[in-house]
């Protein structure tokens, strides 16, 4: 009896595993199909792609999770994120304990004002999708192309290629410029 | 270069990808969460590939009309959740006493009753094997990944179709939503199995007829043979009977037809069980924290193993017997208050220690918590 391990258990490193979070209808799980299709089908990575939401179709709140490995991907969910987008406060408050220390934050600053750690890139992705490329519902394809920016996890002609599959036609120029926004502003910021 | 086969998909859509494969033509549902997807992609998929997808008024028309579409000779499905698995329990008997091949996907979530929709659970694990009532051999099959609902689909159909009887999968919410990449095989990859139709003349043929491997061969509705089929024990003809001699060989043939065939059945998954002083066993999305956990753990230099079963009726007693011999403990993860594990408890010698670590919030058993119960039991 008594044999201990857990104190020695580390986290698998060939686990990236990124999380969309925000509120029903802004577009987290559509957000995070298509990276999971840029890094799966593109890529040639492993994928898991899962959500959680509740029974209401908007508002409450909705995260969506992507777990990348070369390996076999055992567990679908995340365990210890690497990067976390959150576009709510809410989504901030929820899941920023579940953000490795070295992990990759980043925030909506248009409807995240609280945040309780420094070390963070802030983003006005609903102002950016309003005012830059026009329409206020891009925001989340803004985010993408920020994350492709930020993390290298996919790159940004073929995160461009997946979202225009996915997107309905006749928005190809706004989705495609909502990317170039997202990456151009994100570059400014990397660290 | 992308691979042309590869796709990002949902579990549940994998289902369907499955199906089609296997040669399905008939899909009739009630649409439920979370197996919702299911019924749509079949509308979508079927009429495109001539086949037939009808919403029926609730799920006991549901699967009388898989029943019948099957007995016409189509291979048929129907794709429900915990309520609507209830609600076909009766006809489900039926399907059993025809000896009708169909296939059943019940995607759980959370019960007793409207219980929790949009959440996961293993909570239907007993009621695949005891639904209806009655004495009976039942077949079901759960898969983990979306390529493993695509293959356990695939043989879930050819299991139906090789002992006329119908198979259940049982999926979770986990499984049926998350999408990951499956390469879809091309055709001839993976087997078929069609139904054995009779080749004697209609006068000669006896439709419940007592063959070596007790499975009648089964002709379609309208292919010119002529048979009753009823909810009564029947005998060889399917005229209703009360004669013991006719009842016991019915009775023996729907245990035997699937019992006999128990080793080629029996599917599992085994790893690290070389050495190992502990065995995780589980099934569904529990395996995926349970594969975790142990791959965590060996890390850390525990003895540990992982089972997971891909059949888990008729349940593989002899190959959990075996593959734990050297095992002084298990831990049986599920997510429910206790199915499975009292079949584990039946099988495996006194000797080992049997620890059980249930989950039963609507939420996914983590690789966490399984590690915690293996510390607390080691």
């Amino acid at each position: 009896m008594g044999y201990k391990f857990i104190d020695r258990i580390k986290v698998p490193e060939d686990r990236f595993e990124l999380r969309l979070s925000g509120s029903g209808g802004q577009g987290m799980i559509f957000a995070a199909v298509v990276l999971g299709e840029a890094i799966g089908l593109a890529e040639g990575k492993n994928v898991v792609q899962s959500q959680s939401y509740g029974p209401e179709a908007r508002g409450g709140a909705s995260k969506a999770d992507v777990v990348i490995s070369a390996n076999e991907i055992f567990y679908p969910k995340a365990m210890k994120l690497d990067m976390l987008l959150a576009m709510t406060q809410e989504a901030l408050d929820s899941y920023l304990k579940d953000l490795k220390e070295d992990g990759v934050l980043i925030v909506d600053t248009s409807l995240v004002t609280d945040i309780p750690v420094d070390n963070y890139y802030g983003l006005d992705f609903t102002h950016l999708a309003k005012n830059e490329v026009g329409h206020i519902m891009v925001a989340n394809v803004v985010a993408l192309g920020a994350i492709s920016c930020f993390t290298g996890i996919v790159g940004k002609e073929v995160l461009t290629n997946a979202v225009l599959k996915r997107a309905p036609r006749g928005t190809e120029d706004k989705n495609r410029k909502a990317i170039d926004v997202g990456f151009e502003e994100a570059s400014k910021l990397k660290k | 270069m992308a691979n042309k086969k590869k796709k990002l998909m949902q579990g549940n859509m994998a289902c369907v990808e499955g199906a089609i494969y296997s040669g399905m033509q008939f899909f009739a549902g009630y649409p439920i969460t979370p197996s919702t997807e299911i019924a749509e992609g079949c509308s979508r998929e079927l009429p495109k590939i001539g086949g037939r997808f009808i919403q029926m008024e609730d799920e006991i028309g549901s699967i009388a009309a898989v029943i019948g579409a099957s007995i016409a000779g189509m291979k048929s499905f129907t794709a429900t959740s915990g309520p609507g698995y209830s609600l076909m329990q009766e006809n489900l008997g039926y399907a059993f006493i025809t000896e009708t091949p169909l296939v059943v996907i019940n995607v759980q979530r959370g019960g007793p009753s409207t219980g929790l929709p949009t959440k996961v659970s293993q909570s239907d694990t007993m009621q695949a094997r005891w639904g209806p009532h009655g004495d009976y051999a039942a077949i079901a099959v759960a898969p983990s990944t979306v390529q493993e609902c695509h293959t356990e689909t695939v043989r879930a159909f050819n299991l139906s179709e090789r002992f006329r009887t119908p198979v259940t999968i049982l999926l979770d919410e986990v499984i049926g939503h998350s999408r990951g990449v499956i390469s879809l095989p091309e055709k001839g990859e993976l087997e078929v199995y069609n139904r054995v139709k009779p080749t004697a003349s209609p006068e000669e043929v006896l439709p419940f007829e007592m063959t070596p491997n007790l499975v009648s061969p089964m002709a379609g509705y309208g292919e010119g043979y002529r048979f009753h089929v009823t909810g009564l024990t029947h005998d060889v003809h399917g005229f209703s009977t009360n004669r013991s001699d006719e009842i016991f060989p019915k009775l023996d043939k729907l245990h035997n037809k699937i019992l006999n065939y128990r080793d080629e059945i029996s599917k599992l998954r085994i790893e690290n069980m070389d050495d190992a002083e502990v065995a995780f066993i589980s099934y569904g999305s529990v395996s995926r924290a349970a594969l975790q956990a142990t791959a965590i753990a060996r890390e850390a230099g525990v003895k540990v193993g992982c089972i997971q079963l891909y059949t888990i009726w008729p349940f593989p007693e002899k190959e959990l017997r075996q593959i734990c011999a050297n095992c002084s403990k298990v831990i049986v993860g599920e997510l429910n208050m206790g199915q499975i594990i009292h079949e584990i408890e039946r099988v495996l010698p006194g000797d080992i220690e049997i620890h059980a670590k249930q989950r039963y919030d609507g939420e996914i058993m983590t690789p966490m918590q399984l590690l915690e119960k293996l510390e607390e039991v080691l």
